[in-house]
This record gives C-alpha cells, structure tokens and sequence, in this order.
C-alpha cells in the first residue's frame, strides 16, 4: 500500500490542467507592459540605464545592496506606480457597467488582515486594484461568471480543450534527451538531380515535443523540429479516394508565402476511412516500461489515464494484454477482452514504478503474448509505452531492430508511446517505431493521449497501406532548383523506389500525409546555383507544360507487391485550399524553428496571420493552439 | 547566458527595473504560479483568474523584492496571500463558496473512473481545514522542503511537519472509512 500522501500528490499531479496557452501568453505580454509602465511612472528616481544584459545585471544586484536599508524609499517608489496606474482606469470605463462595480468593489475592498511577514507589507489587493490589466480581463468575462461548476468536473474539459501541459523538467536534471534529424534538405539543382525520393512519415512526436519545450518557455532545440512531422500533426480534408483506391493525392503548385521567385509544390494524400464499425477486431499489447524513472506525473500516471481513454473505444471483440519491463519483466495482465474494464484497470493500478530498464526481454515477451492472441482478420500491435529509457536492454541496437522488422514480416506491428522530457530517446523511439510500420507519438498531456488514442485510433492502429514511396522527377527545363521541406530523416535513394523489399512509411485509416517542395523555376531571380560552365545542356523531350512527374508506390497491407500511383505536375494545378495554405504556414513556421534558412524576412508574423487566415472549421482546435504556440515562440525568439 | 542567470539575480534586476530580466522570470515561473494556484484553489477557472491577478500585481510587488529570501519562497507567498485574499473577497461577496471549500456541488452523472479518483483527491482536499489545505498545496511542489514551506506560510518548520503528519493521518482515516463502507 502505498502513502496516501503520495496517492494523493500522484492525483494532483494527474488533476493539475495545463494553464490556458492564450492566456498564458496574454498575462506575460501584459505583465510585460505593466512593469514599462510601472518604471515609467518613477524614472526620476532611478538613474537611466543603457548598458547591456550583463552590466545591468551587476548592476542592479549593488543597487540592490545599497537599497536595503531604505524600505520607506521603496514604498514610496511603489506608490508613485500604484497612482499612476490608478489614473488609467477612468478611461477604460467604456464596458459593460457591471464592470464599474467590481472596480470599486476592488478598490474599496478592505484587507483587514494584518500580514505576518515584513516583505508582505503591501496588501494584495491594493496592487490588484493598481493594476486595470487585471480589470479589463473582468470586464471581458464579467458576463460568465459565476459558473457553478468544481474545478474538478472542469479537469477534463480543460485538457481537451488546451492539449498541453507544463513539463515538469527541473532545471538541475541532467538532459540526456536525444533527437533525430538531419540537417535542412539542401537545395537541388534540377539538371544535376532531377529526381527526389523519400518516404512517408506519420509521426507527430515532433510536434508534441515543440510544444512542451514552448510552453516551458524555451525555444526547442533546433533538431527536436522535424518539418514534416509538424505539417502532418493536423487532420487535413483532401479530396477522399474514391472507389478501390486505399488513398488519393492531391497536387497544388501556388506561390511560396516567403519567397515570390519560387512556387510550392503541395502533395496531399489522404486515406480512405473505412467504416468503424467494421474494422477488424483489435489485439493490444501494452508493453509498459515500468522503471524508476517513470514515475513522474507526467509519465506513467499519465500513461493509466491515457490508457482508460483508450479503453472506452475498444469493443467486445478486441483483446488487451500488459506486459511490464523493469528489472523484472513480466506479463501484468493477460489477454482480456477490452468489456472486462474493472480486470483492465485493476490491473493497471498495481503497475508501479521502479527498478531498471532492459527493453529487450520485456519487447521478446510481448511478441510472444502478441503471437498468442493473434489470428486471422485481426489486426495485432505492440504499444510500448515509455520515456526512452532503453539503457539496459539495446546493448546492440541493430539487433533491435531487426527483431522488431522481422516481427513486422510476421504481422505484428510495433507502435510507441513517449512520455516525459528530459530522458527522452526521441532517436531510438523513431528507429523502432519506423521498423515496426508503427507511429511513434509524444504524449505530454491527458488531451495529447485524447488525440492519438481516441480521435485518432484508427489511423494509428489500422494500417491501409504499407510501404508508401514518393518519387518526384522535376523538369530542367521548367524547375532550376528544388527542395523538399522537412522529411530529412526519410530520404530513400533513387534505385530504392523501385525496390518492393525496401521498407517505408506506412498510411492508417483516415490520415492525411502532406509533403511540400519548394521549386524555383527557370528563369527565376531567385535562383540561388550559378550555371556551370562545363554544363550539358540537355535536350528534354517534349513536355514543356510539365513542372515535374509524381510516382508514388504503395503497398496494400498483407501483399508484397507495390502497386503504383502516378501524376504530371503543372503550374497552376489545384485550388490552393484553407488546408493548404494552413499546411504552407506550419511548413514555414518550422522551418523558422529551424533557423528559417530559405525563409529570408518572413517569420513568425507572417506565419501566424496565414494560419490565422487558413484556420478553417478546426473542430478540435488544434490549428488554434498552433496559432498560440506560434505567438509564444515569437515572443521569446524576440 | 540569460537561461543560466539565477532567480535571485533576474529578481533583483528586475526590481531595479530590468524589464527583460522580469519578462524572463514571470516566463519561467508562470506554470509554477498557475499549478500552485490550482492546488490553492481547486478549480482551474479560478486558478486562471488567480494567476492572472498576480501576474499583473508582479510588475510593481517585484520592486519590492529584497535578497533576505530566495525568489521562490517570495513568489510562493505572494500567491498564497493573493489566493487568501481571493478567498475573502468571494466570500464576503457571498458568491458562490470558492473551489475545495464548495461542497454544494454534485457530481456529473457520466462520472468516469477519472473523475472518480478526481471526486476522491476533492473529498480529500476538501476535508482539511484551511491551513492543512494550504500547507498541502505548498509542500506538493517539486522540491519543496519543509523549512521553505515554513518560511512562505510564516510559521515554524516544526509546525509543518507537524501539519503534514496532521495530514497523513486525516487521509489514512479517510480511506479507513471508506474501506469499512
């Protein structure tokens, strides 16, 4: 049995909602704008400083020391800045009249409690009345209020609808978090290499990760930004395939948002969704990485409430099993049929973190159990859950991944679940998740786990083709230089696209996956590759109207043979959609992330009004919290 | 390297007058303010309402800022006044009873196991009297020790450890109960 106390920290950890990012955002930028007028209001009574970060750093802690004595001075400098942000409030009488109560009933309220501490001195509520940035959000919610809800029924809601958490990282931690990236995809120049190949990738990881880093108040770092993975996080309508076809591209050309001398290449291709009612009944095995370093909150709690979301959308057919790996490994829970929730979940209560990790004996068990409960017609996938944590196990890591391909072959496909930062072996998540035709997805909050479990079960749990090439040939005579954004880590050589024993990304129900290229044409000042002296000049055939040709391989889950899908490219081609455009704007908003090499002067702003611009119905909100993240890595990158 | 500065040394420019140094200390604090002010409070409407309150407030109490204590424990106790005076406001306005003191509320009819263990953290939260609530909302925090959370709450560091057993003890009774149900 476990302390109550830890119980109940375990809880409020899990309850604790992430603060609202908008308003997150919103009370920095205006605490910001309070404090420059705050110190307008008293600069005669401090010297002016004009010398950089550092000076004024030393500087301030002498001033500081000087000061100490002189508490009255202080207060008085205080009461200089309480009256002169009193005087704004009149003008900000213009709200709704219910506004002018709570103002007064602010200032005139009382604070009768004397407080124990000497630096407490100044009542709160007199510098909440000082402050009209705390009145004007009233006046906005002045209407709302009061809502006769608990906090707690709200708990959910609040993670639904803002899908982001702070991490707990704490600073002295050593960071032992690995990424995998590749530098930016460098230009092409098209008579030297027309041809560009690569795979698909559905991984979000990238995105969540982002995420956690900006709403921690750090810049990510640059090779946790994978372009593509950002781009695909959001559910994009491309036009659905219609009759056999398991998916259907799309292909714009329109002009590039940060460039006027280059055109985007945008290729979507969106998944056929086949009924949920008659998918193919599920076995799960959870293989869980119960060691020490899993017991954050933000980890393996998370990971059981995420796992009773995922719960409540499997039916009587589909099986779960759990096996643990720690110092021991060891099968938690056999396979139950997914109606048996009090067996499930008792289960899942009695996993506790501790001990060491050795990934490899807990991955062969799970196969094992996988390889037991699978049959015919039903889709079986290993979910590992962890936080990267592989130091015991991965002695060789080839072999590894060898042993997760060959399982693949036989049927069982591997999915992974990140959680938490700061240990995080983003690189190895990858690796196995890609050899395992699986999704490797970042789970940093209750609503994060909403979306790749519950929103998006069927496309991360049921395949709809393995294998997916994309090959595109540009024509010199029509593209000077090209560049694929993002898919860095998925690049295939020429020859591989033809090679049916190559492995590549795979498509689940329902995803879209969106590639974008950025092409300059010939005769384009933007062109950045000065021609070359010695250069062929080639005698192309005659297909001058034609931009580029789109091959795109694929195979149907089950068979080894790849069927192919082929498409000329056109300028002008395709209707530059909302989607599109929102896809163009996280392109080039990562890429800003990334350090914004070809972006030139466009950044942040430019990117936030597109994907303001092109938000669309966003049923689940997440292109708005993008907007927000957007602000936010604007604000530091200032 | 601004990220490496120390809280102390961002506080005290501040106070001083940096606007820099305070936008990069409300930044790196802000989830620590907002996650106390939950625990405070219990409601994550209010907790938004309370860490919007103190963030405007900082701009002119951070003046104030002396290096006697360690920003934290300063930053702690300005939230736990500022939640003390929230608390006085909305009952003297006798609104609605605020947060774990609400016991008007019923439970949602499509309670799940989550919000059962969520309706069980509020029982708990809810059955302490007022300086154990607080106590608790403090000692929750990551590396929180005792003689810190002393300082914030102006007690003795005996004193919280002698509230925290208070408090294990209340929640061993709560379970004993529910377990003879």
């Amino acid at each position: 049995m476990t302390d109550d106390l830890d119980h109940l920290k375990s809880l409020m950890d899990a309850a604790t909602p992430a603060p609202d990012s908008a308003r997150r955002a919103n009370n920095l930028d205006r605490a910001r704008k309070s404090f420059a007028r705050a110190q307008g209001s008293r600069v005669g009574a401090r010297p002016t400083v004009k010398r950089g970060p550092v000076a004024r750093l030393t500087e301030g802690a002498i001033f500081m020391l000087n000061s100490l004595t002189s508490r009255g001075v202080l207060t008085a400098t205080t009461a200089l800045g309480a009256i002169a942000l009193v005087l704004i409030v009149p003008q900000m009488q213009t709200g709704p009249l219910r506004v002018t109560d709570q103002i007064e009933s602010r200032v005139v309220e009382p604070a009768p409690i004397p407080q124990p501490l000497p630096q407490a001195e100044e009542k709160f509520a007199d510098a909440i009345a000082a402050a009209p940035q705390a009145l004007s959000k009233r006046a906005e919610g002045a209407n709302s209020e009061p809502t006769v809800r608990l906090g707690w029924d709200n708990v959910a809601e609040v993670a639904r609808i803002a899908p982001a958490a702070p991490d707990v990282v704490v600073a002295s931690t050593p960071n032992t978090e690995a990424f995998a990236n590749a530098d930016s995809n460098p230009l092409k120049v098209t008579a030297e290499d027309p041809v560009s190949t690569f795979s698909i990738d559905v991984d979000t990881a990238s995105y969540a990760i982002v995420r956690s880093s900006l709403l921690n108040g750090q810049m990510p770092p640059k090779d946790a930004v994978r372009v593509e993975e950002m781009v695909n996080y959001f559910p994009y309508a491309y036009p659905a395939p219609d009759g056999e076809a398991p998916f259907r591209p799309t292909i714009t050309v329109s002009p590039t948002p940060w460039n006027a001398g280059t055109q985007l290449v945008h290729i979507g291709i969106q998944g056929a969704l086949p009924q949920i009612a008659e998918r193919p009944p599920l076995n799960l095995v959870f293989l869980i990485d119960s060691s020490g370093s899993m017991q954050d909150a933000n980890k393996l709690p998370l990971l059981k409430q995420s796992f009773r979301l995922l719960l409540s959308e499997l039916g009587p057919e589909d099986q779960v099993s759990i096996v643990t790996y720690a110092g021991n490994t060891g099968q938690v829970l056999e396979p139950t049929r997914a109606t048996e929730r009090s067996k499930i979940l008792a289960a899942l209560d009695k996993l506790e973190a501790g001990g060491g990790t050795a990934g490899q004996a807990g991955l062969q068990q799970a196969y094992q159990v996988a390889g037991e409960i699978a049959s015919d017609g039903e889709v079986t996938r290993v979910v590992l859950a962890t936080d990267g944590d592989f130091n015991v196990g991965l002695s060789d890591p080839e072999a590894l991944k060898d042993f997760i391909a060959r399982k693949r072959d036989s049927g069982t496909y591997l999915s992974v679940l990140g959680f938490g930062r700061g240990n995080l072996d983003d690189a190895t998540m990858q690796a196995l998740a890609q050899n395992g035709n699986g999704q490797a997805a970042y789970i940093d909050t209750l609503g994060e786990a909403r979306k790749v479990l519950v929103d998006q079960l069927t496309g991360a749990l049921f395949p709809i083709a393995n294998d997916v090439k994309i090959q595109v040939e540009f024509n010199p005579a029509q593209i000077a230089e090209y560049r694929l954004i993002g898919y860095e880590t998925r690049a295939l050589r020429r020859q591989d696209f033809d090679n049916d024993a190559i492995d590549a990304g795979d498509i689940g129900a329902g995803h879209s996956v969106t590639a974008i290229y950025e092409v300059t044409p010939v005769g384009s000042d933007a062109i950045r590759n000065g021609p070359l002296r010695y250069g062929a000049s080639q005698v192309v055939a005659d297909t001058d109207e034609e931009i580029g040709y789109f091959k795109l391989r694929y195979k149907q889950p089950g068979s080894d043979r790849s069927q192919l899908i082929e498409n000329p490219i056109r300028f002008d081609q395709g209707v530059l959609t909302d989607d599109v455009a929102f896809s163009h704007a996280i392109a080039g908003y990562a890429q800003a992330l990334r350090g914004g090499e070809y972006l030139g002067n466009w950044s942040y702003p430019q990117a936030i009004d597109m994907a303001t611009a092109a938000r669309g119905d966003d049923p689940f909100g997440y292109r708005a919290e993008a907007i927000m993240l957007m602000r936010l890595a604007q604000s530091l990158a200032d | 390297m601004r990220m490496e500065t120390s809280d102390e040394d961002l506080a005290r420019a501040a106070a001083k007058g940096d606007a820099d140094a305070f936008a990069s200390l409300l930044r790196r604090h802000y989830d620590r303010i907002f996650r106390l002010c939950f625990r405070l409070t219990g409601r994550a409407d209010q907790a938004e309402d309370l860490t919007q309150d103190i963030c405007a407030a900082l701009p002119l109490k951070v003046q104030a800022f002396q290096a006697r204590a360690k920003f934290t424990t300063w930053l702690y106790r300005v939230v736990v006044n500022a939640a003390e005076d929230a608390r006085r406001r909305a009952t003297s306005h006798s609104r609605v009873a605020a947060g774990w003191g609400d016991v008007e509320q019923m439970r949602r009819a499509e309670a799940t196991e989550a919000a059962e263990a969520v309706d069980w953290l509020q029982r708990a939260m809810r059955s302490l009297p007022q300086d154990l609530q607080e106590t608790l909302a403090l000692t929750l925090e990551e590396e929180m020790t005792h003689a810190q959370a002393a300082e914030v709450l102006g007690v003795s560091e005996g004193t919280v450890s002698w509230r925290m057993s208070d408090i294990r003890k209340r929640l061993r009774a709560m379970r004993q109960e529910e377990l003879d149900q």
